[in-house]
């Protein structure tokens, strides 16, 4: 019925279009001057079919479950039943009216199936007929306005800024909200577990707080010493370190190289070869590091007599550290490239050499931009998951050896949210907190790097 | 006594020509300006001189250019050795964002010229005096050189250029960026250069040509039309197409 409604709307809409168009035309050859474009006149007709047909479309299948339910459950409602219970009292005549329920059918159970079925179908038989009085209606409002010749193109560009403004300020209400309801969750962890101990504990095992039946009550002793963050902090920056230890070097050298000894021609090839490497998918790094890093160190620690774990933070953070070459010798090589070349230019006129430019005048002006650059790729590799999650383990050890195995903060919360959980639980409440730790954490390496790269910019322009 | 001697130089981009047989004499401690239309070849002349066209990629030259009775176009030359005699001032002002002490001891530390602190900073001071620049910067050393005016910028970078004592100075349109207080200041500089220093200069202003220059060339087309004292050239060219240029009927 949904997608019928939804084709009747577009398909008017499309051809309200050429009939508002066709109607310019007519207009013009009655030798009376249009007030805009005829194409204006197609929108003008086209947005007043579809626009308040989709509001209301929207709004409606938005708020329509939420009546039903009201009215199904209304007959409950006198029992002083839970609002879980209540739930499950809707889904089982949810499915009963679908045919798909299999347990004790009760005579109430059936009633409010069967309130179920007639209100859904009552719903949309009506939603069905407004919408197409509403279309009606509108089409002609608009199309009475139009044959006046009144005004179409302001109104067509006013509804344009209006989608627009919708459209942006829906990117900003998801992270918004995105936001938010990490923060209430995040809340409502530390009110059971007090911030210090997950800022400054020290055991991270959050297996030890197991999945509690809900009737149960909860007893804030038991998770003493279980969400202490520093282990997975340490972990992250640990892994994080060993990483820009690999991409750092490599990275920037081959930044300056592109930038400053290749061929234009090599360069034009090999730049989007390196960005292409940018697009790996991380599993793909993820399961090289886990097959075939991680047993390759452990082989090589075994023949020198070293105790090397299969799953080290070695063989993630340099794996890592590959992963985000690209993007430290990319970004860097457009940092340098965006050097004026007068700068080179006085540098050689002086008889200085290519590197001894690179090195006293271009890598001094691009530095604050290559800064920016490495921020940006820490923030990369705080953020990244599967390959820590394939290839260094999934216990929050507190350790600083590389040879060892250890945990960072997202690969904890890919622990914790996998298999059952339970929404009120602390446990799952600790991702949460995770989350958004790691949040601010990127921010402000991002803000930061960004006001940096900034700063270089207006220094050139 | 000539500084410079260029016999047939042929300079391409790629598989344009730039310049076309270009024979001339540049004589020493003079100045010598060379004037043209825009696009006729000046800058790339000028950067023959001290194989600076070795930077652009496509860019190649032909012929014969005596630096002191030496052909810098050979294989052998050190180009490093080269750039240290012949100095360089381009027409945007272009100091180092470095303090105004390093963007002048940058030369200097390069070559090797100074055995102690004390005789580089000695050599940083003679060059802003000669660029007239030091009693503006003496008490800011260590600011960053970006943050002088323009005309203080351009005089940087000729103190840059002369802090490694160069025997030639090129300078391709050194006022073109400058307001004319700023211009008069640069012009009574290169007065007082060209006591020690040849220097070449592009500009494209004739007044500019006629009160600081010994000698003037005139291109056009990638053509040397004409090249002879400043006093001969302005007063009285051999060429109608020089005639035409300086009085403003060209076109
Ligand atoms: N890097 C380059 N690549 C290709 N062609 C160039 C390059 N530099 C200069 N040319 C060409 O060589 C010719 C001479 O240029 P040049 O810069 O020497 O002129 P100019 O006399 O200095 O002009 P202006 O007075 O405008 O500075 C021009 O036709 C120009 O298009
Ligand atoms: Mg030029």
């Amino acid at each position: 019925m949904n997608s019928v409604i939804f084709l009747t709307i577009v398909l008017l809409a499309l051809s309200s279009y050429f009939f508002g168009r066709k109607k310019a035309f007519a207009i013009r050859s009655s030798n009376t001057r249009l007030t805009a474009l005829p194409k204006f006149y197609g929108y003008y007709l086209s947005i007043w079919c579809a626009a308040p047909a989709f509001i209301i479309f929207s709004l409606w299948s938005i708020f329509e479950p939420t009546v039903v339910k009201y009215v199904v459950l209304q007959s409950f409602s006198d029992q002083g039943l839970l609002e879980g219970e209540l739930n499950l009292i809707f889904e089982k005549a949810k499915s009963l009216s679908r045919g798909q329920f299999s347990g004790e059918i009760t005579t109430a159970l059936q009633a409010a199936a069967d309130k179920y079925a007639s209100l859904r179908s009552t719903a949309s038989a009506s939603k069905a007929v407004i919408i197409l009085c509403l279309l009606i209606a509108s089409i002609a409002y608009a199309y009475n306005r139009l044959s006046k010749n009144n005004r179409t193109r302001e109104p067509v560009e006013i509804f344009l800024q209006w989608l627009f403004f919708f459209a942006s300020l829906a990117a900003i209400l998801t992270t918004v909200g995105i936001v938010f309801s990490l923060l209430f969750q995040t809340i409502e962890f530390f009110k059971i577990i007090p911030f210090f101990d997950y800022l400054f504990g020290m055991h991270w095992y959050p297996a030890k707080a197991f999945v509690r039946d809900a009737s149960e009550a909860l007893d804030p002793s038991m998770y003493s010493d279980t969400f202490g963050a520093v282990p997975v902090f340490a972990g992250t920056f640990f892994i994080a370190f060993i990483a820009m230890c690999v991409a750092i070097p490599v990275g920037l050298l081959s930044g300056i190289y592109l930038a400053e000894y290749a061929s234009k021609k090599f360069r034009q090839f090999a730049k989007p070869i390196v960005e292409i490497l940018a697009g790996i998918p991380t599993v793909v790094y993820g399961f090289f590091a886990a097959l075939t890093v991680g047993p390759f160190l452990k082989d090589i620690g075994t023949a020198v007599g070293l105790d090397v774990s299969a799953e080290s933070a070695l063989a993630a953070g340099a794996v890592m550290g590959v992963m985000i070459i690209p993007f430290v010798s990319s970004l860097s090589d457009d940092v340098i490239n965006s050097v004026p070349q007068n700068l080179r230019d006085g540098s050689y006129a002086m008889g200085a050499t290519k590197s001894e430019t690179i090195k006293r005048v271009i890598f001094p002006a691009a530095l604050p931009g290559i800064v920016g650059a490495i921020l940006l790729a820490v923030s990369r590799a705080i953020g990244e998951t599967m390959i820590v999650v394939m290839a260094s383990g999934l216990a929050a050890n507190l350790t600083f050896n590389p040879l060892e195995s250890t945990s960072t903060i997202t690969a904890q919360i890919v622990v914790i949210l996998i298999g059952d959980q339970q929404f009120e639980d602390p446990k799952t409440q600790a991702a949460f907190a995770l989350g958004l730790t790691l949040f601010v954490v990127t921010l402000i390496l991002n803000v930061i790097a960004l006001s940096i790269v900034k700063k270089y910019r207006e220094k050139y322009d | 006594m000539n500084k410079i001697e260029a016999k047939k130089v042929n300079v391409f981009y790629g598989d344009k020509q730039a310049l076309f047989d270009i024979n001339m004499d540049i004589p020493e401690r003079q100045v010598t300006a060379l004037i043209g239309p825009s696009g006729c070849g000046k800058s790339t002349f000028l950067r023959c001189l001290n194989r600076m066209n070795d930077v652009i990629e496509i860019c190649k030259v032909e012929g014969e250019i005596k630096i002191n009775d030496y052909d810098i176009n050979q294989k052998s030359t050190d180009v490093v050795r080269l750039r240290e005699k012949i100095g360089m001032v381009f027409q945007k002002p272009n100091p180092f964002p470095k303090t105004l002490y390093e963007n002048i001891s940058y030369g200097p530390e390069i070559h090797g010229m100074a055995q102690s602190k004390d005789e580089l900073d000695q050599i940083v001071e003679d060059s802003l005096k000669k660029a007239a620049l030091w009693n503006e910067v003496k008490d800011r050393l260590h600011e960053p050189g970006t943050g002088l005016s323009g005309g203080q910028q351009q005089r940087l970078c000729i103190a840059r250029a002369i802090s490694v004592k160069p025997e030639v100075i090129l300078m391709d349109e050194p006022c073109s960026a400058l307001d004319p207080i700023a211009t008069a200041q640069i012009e009574e500089l290169i007065d007082e250069l060209k006591k020690e220093h040849t220097i070449v200069i592009v500009t494209h202003s004739m007044s500019q040509a006629a009160r600081v220059s010994q000698q003037t060339g005139f291109f056009h087309l990638g053509k040397l039309i004409e090249v002879g004292s400043t006093d001969k050239i302005f007063k009285n060219p051999n060429q109608q197409q020089t005639q035409d240029y300086i009085t403003g009927r060209f076109g």
